[in-house]
């Protein structure tokens, strides 16, 4: 009772301060605030923002746990410490060593993502006076799981103060923004500093410091190596599915991927319609380039030819498609509005993803730009699909008139 | 023409202290009063002063806007106190009620043998046509308008809302009398929505045509009763009347007196006996509580239902279009990690680790509480599932906050009326306050179109 006694003076306190939406935050964050509706509905349903929030950063829980135990997994397989490993629980990889190795190396990226990002948050709220507002929070936890491992902390915090400025708090904040913040950060990263950002050094711990030394370590990701026609490398299917491969930190695990989509999809959090089109679009494409490579179009002297020959379902195991499809293209600030609206743009971000993957030799994951382009998109969408509603409404008093 | 409606998307929202079925007369109110405010955009204009003495049925002011229209008292009494908001605005009218009433005769008529004009007239001058409301806008009808159809609710399908089979039971003959009337003031039909297995007898009148529907909700809102069977297009203007008021328009066709009587349901999980009680239009709603008792003091007591009500306190007034007084716990309470613990207590349309889903046909006991704060639109879909109409919620919504008239036009804003985005509003994730941007929204066109 002293705690919530106390933290109501103080509230009542610092009402109408300039600080107050900063206390309100952590306040807020320990209790459900005391609010009462006025007019109109008298009750409300028991979801804020925070537990919808809340809900998507637990079904990226997995997904971190995975990449934490993965970075430590790819250092120690190339160093020659542990074995590969063989099933989903194998010690090899649920092991202390690779834990460590990985909590040293992800936990700082979390750390800087939601420190820099909520200072962010919570200057623009003090300055404009309105409440920190949730969309931090999932943004915060999923920049951590894109960038790959060895990202230095200086450039993440860049990153980060850019992507939440001109991504979002230059639009109103939360809710305003046109595209995904996350992906700001990402595609911010990854045009300032492209030779950090691509090539085949930096997914795996320790690839950048030991380059040229006899025992360097290969920081590769299965998709640079189709890109240069070499292949899959020493990944097998299950390796890829399970997620024991080089990648960004979060999104090598599909199964763990495919437990966060069900999470949200159970919950009725995430769209199942933008997920499920979104696959749906990826597989559309890849059959098409399988079709023009069986027909003999491209041959293997092409330099597409790597990309394009692999069987369009293998297409969702390698990269980030599925992590995009599932936490990436369902934010529905920047998503289409419209339920129609949603199949369309999940299916044409599944469909570019693909098109860039294959054709855009430099930096073959093309998920990232897809999402970003469906995200100015989306309203020309939405559009469309109101048109569509407008319409009929027109079309039903010009019966009536005629 | 009649045509059985199935809304599928809808939420049923099952509270505690539903009103037992069973009918008692209030305690007589010592005053009665009149909230302007009730007629959303109609000014009054005062025919009788402080102090004056009338009977019940007496016009006690008529509209600035149109003088046709005017108003009764609910009670024979003396007119005592006449409240003033900003800009002398009149917020309340209070009658000190005499012992018993003493009626106005408007004398008996048979609505068989009028003509439209004649009812028209009849009903404006005898105070009953503040229960003709219209679409577009959801205010009083214009009597100069000649509407396309009358739309009739038989059914009420809200949380605690009352029951309009048990409300009407035995009313037959001023249902019917009430119907005739109406079937004459336009020349397309009355549409009378019951329940699909309902066996009352809204099912048996005549000049009307029936729908029937299943009982999720808002199929009981007319709003979507009128979506479904004839939309209302740009140009084109609906009436609708509640059904309980049919009784007071027939009473007056069949005894030539206003008779402001009404049969609410007191509900509400705060009430120890809920039931119905018989009553007036404007009475005080401390008559019932008290003779029914609160469970606690920390109450918020609502003239009209959970959805779409007014907040009032026990010391005020019945509202003139309600037929429930609900009364909850208020929920001015912190609740220790609310936001992240697993919920059981209350209903929520989502699976977030809120397990009403679970619970289909449990009652549950809400409060007042918003459950969180007031947030920008953020999480888009939900409103359609619960969204039955052929309308785009969310962009409409926004049109409003943007005062885009084009769009608010383009997108369907004749058609609605705040009650229609109760459930979106139950249901918003980001706590905005729907019905209040719709009325908003409805009065800005209503000022700028017309």
């Amino acid at each position: 009772m002293g705690l919530k006694q106390n933290l109501h003076t103080l509230k009542m306190k610092y009402k109408g301060t300039k600080m107050a939406p900063a206390f309100n935050a952590f306040h807020t964050f320990l209790y459900l605030p005391n609010e009462t509706t006025h007019n109109g509905t008298h009750i409300k349903a028991a979801d804020d923002l925070k537990r919808t929030m809340n809900m998507v950063i637990m079904s990226l829980v997995p997904c971190l746990l995975f990449g934490i135990f993965n970075a430590g997994y790819q250092y120690n397989l190339q160093t020659e410490e542990v074995t590969s490993a063989l099933s989903f629980f194998s010690t090899e990889f649920w092991n202390f060593s690779n834990f460590t190795i990985g909590a040293w190396k992800v936990l700082p990226l979390v750390v800087v993502s939601y420190g820099v990002g909520l200072i962010v948050e919570f200057i623009f709220a003090v300055i404009k006076g309105h409440e920190v507002e949730e969309g931090y929070l999932v943004t915060g936890m999923l920049v951590p799981l894109i960038v790959p491992v060895d990202i230095p902390l200086w450039m993440l915090s860049i990153a980060v103060i850019f992507g939440v400025v001109i991504g979002k708090e230059v639009f109103g904040g939360t809710g305003m923004n046109i595209l995904n913040p996350a992906l700001t950060i990402r595609a911010f990263l990854f045009f300032a500093y492209p030779t950090w950002m691509s090539g085949d050094k930096v997914w795996v711990t320790g690839a950048v410091d030991t380059v040229g030394q006899p025992d360097a370590i290969s920081g590769e990701t299965i998709l640079g190596s189709l890109a240069q026609n070499n292949g899959f490398g020493d990944w097998s299917m299950m390796d890829q599915f399970l997620g024991f491969i080089p990648g960004s930190v979060g999104e090598t695990s599909k199964l763990l991927i495919i437990v966060g989509a069900l999470i949200l999809i159970l919950s009725k959090i995430g769209s199942w319609r933008i997920i499920l089109s979104t696959l749906a679009g990826a597989l559309c494409m890849g059959l098409i380039f399988n079709g023009v490579v069986n027909a003999g179009w491209v041959t293997e002297s092409s330099k597409f030819f790597g990309l394009m020959s692999v069987d369009f379902w293998q297409h969702l195991f390698i990269g980030s498609i599925l992590f995009g499809a599932v936490y990436m293209a369902t934010d529905p600030v920047t998503a289409s509005q419209t339920n129609k609206g949603k199949w369309i743009y999940g299916f044409l971000i599944g469909f570019i993803s693909i098109m860039i993957r294959v054709f855009n030799p430099a930096y073959p994951e093309g998920v990232f730009l897809a999402i970003l382009l469906m995200n100015v998109f989306a309203p020309t969408i939405d559009h469309y699909v109101l048109e569509g509603n407008i319409k009929k409404r027109a079309k039903r008093l010009k019966l009536k008139t005629a | 023409m009649s045509k059985d409606i199935k809304i599928k998307k809808g939420l049923a929202i099952r509270l505690k202290g539903e009103a037992d079925k069973s009918l008692s007369n209030a305690p007589r109110s010592r005053t009665f009063a009149i909230r302007p405010s009730d007629f959303h955009l109609f000014t009054p204009k005062l025919v009788k002063k402080e102090g004056d003495k009338m009977l019940a049925g007496e016009t006690l002011f008529y509209s600035k806007q149109n003088q046709a229209i005017t108003f009764s008292s609910p009670v024979s009494g003396t007119l005592t106190k006449i409240e003033r908001g900003p800009k002398r605005v009149i917020t309340s009218i209070t009658i000190e009620a005499d012992q018993k009433d003493t009626f106005m005769d408007y004398g008996v008529k048979t609505p068989e043998s009028l003509s439209s004009q004649e009812i028209k007239d009849h009903l404006l001058a005898c105070g009953c046509w503040p229960f003709v409301k219209q679409r577009p806008y959801d205010v009083i009808a214009n009597p100069n308008n000649k509407p396309k159809a009358i739309f009739i609710s038989g059914l009420a399908t809200g949380a605690l809302d009352a029951d309009l089979d048990f409300v009407l039971q035995g009313k037959e003959k001023e249902v019917q009398t009430a119907i005739t009337a109406l079937s004459k003031l336009t020349d397309g039909a009355i549409h009378l929505t019951v329940a699909k297995d309902s066996v009352s007898m809204l099912s048996e009148l005549k000049h009307v045509v029936l729908h029937k529907t299943n009982v999720l909700h808002p199929a009981g809102n007319v709003g979507t009763q009128i979506n479904k069977i004839d939309p209302i297009n740009k140009g084109e203007t609906v009436w609708t009347v509640a059904a309980q008021d049919l009784v007071i328009i027939g009473e007056l066709f069949l005894t030539g007196k206003y008779n402001a009587e009404r049969i609410v349901a007191l509900a509400g999980s705060c009430i120890k006996a809920p039931k119905y009680y018989k009553t007036r239009i404007g009475s005080e709603v401390a008559t019932m509580i008290y003779d029914s008792g609160l469970t606690q003091e920390n109450v918020r007591v609502i003239s009209g239902g959970v959805l779409s009500g007014d907040t009032i306190s026990p010391k005020l007034h019945l509202g003139f279009y309600h037929n429930a007084i609900t009364v909850i716990p208020q929920g001015d309470d912190y609740e220790f990690f609310g936001w992240n613990k697993p919920v059981f207590d209350k209903i929520s349309p989502s699976r977030a680790l809120t397990f009403s889903w679970m619970q289909p046909k449990k009652e549950f006991d809400l409060t007042t509480n918003t459950n969180g704060e007031h947030r920008a639109f953020v999480v888009t879909g939900n409103y359609e599932e619960v969204f039955p109409l052929d309308i785009y919620p969310l962009q409409i919504l926004k049109a409003c906050l943007v005062k885009d008239l084009d769009a608010m036009e383009a997108l369907g804003m004749y058609e609605v009326a705040p009650e229609d985005f109760a459930l979106t509003e139950f249901v918003c994730v980001s706590k905005q306050p729907h019905q209040q941007i719709i009325r908003e929204g409805l009065d800005l066109m209503y000022k700028e179109i017309g």
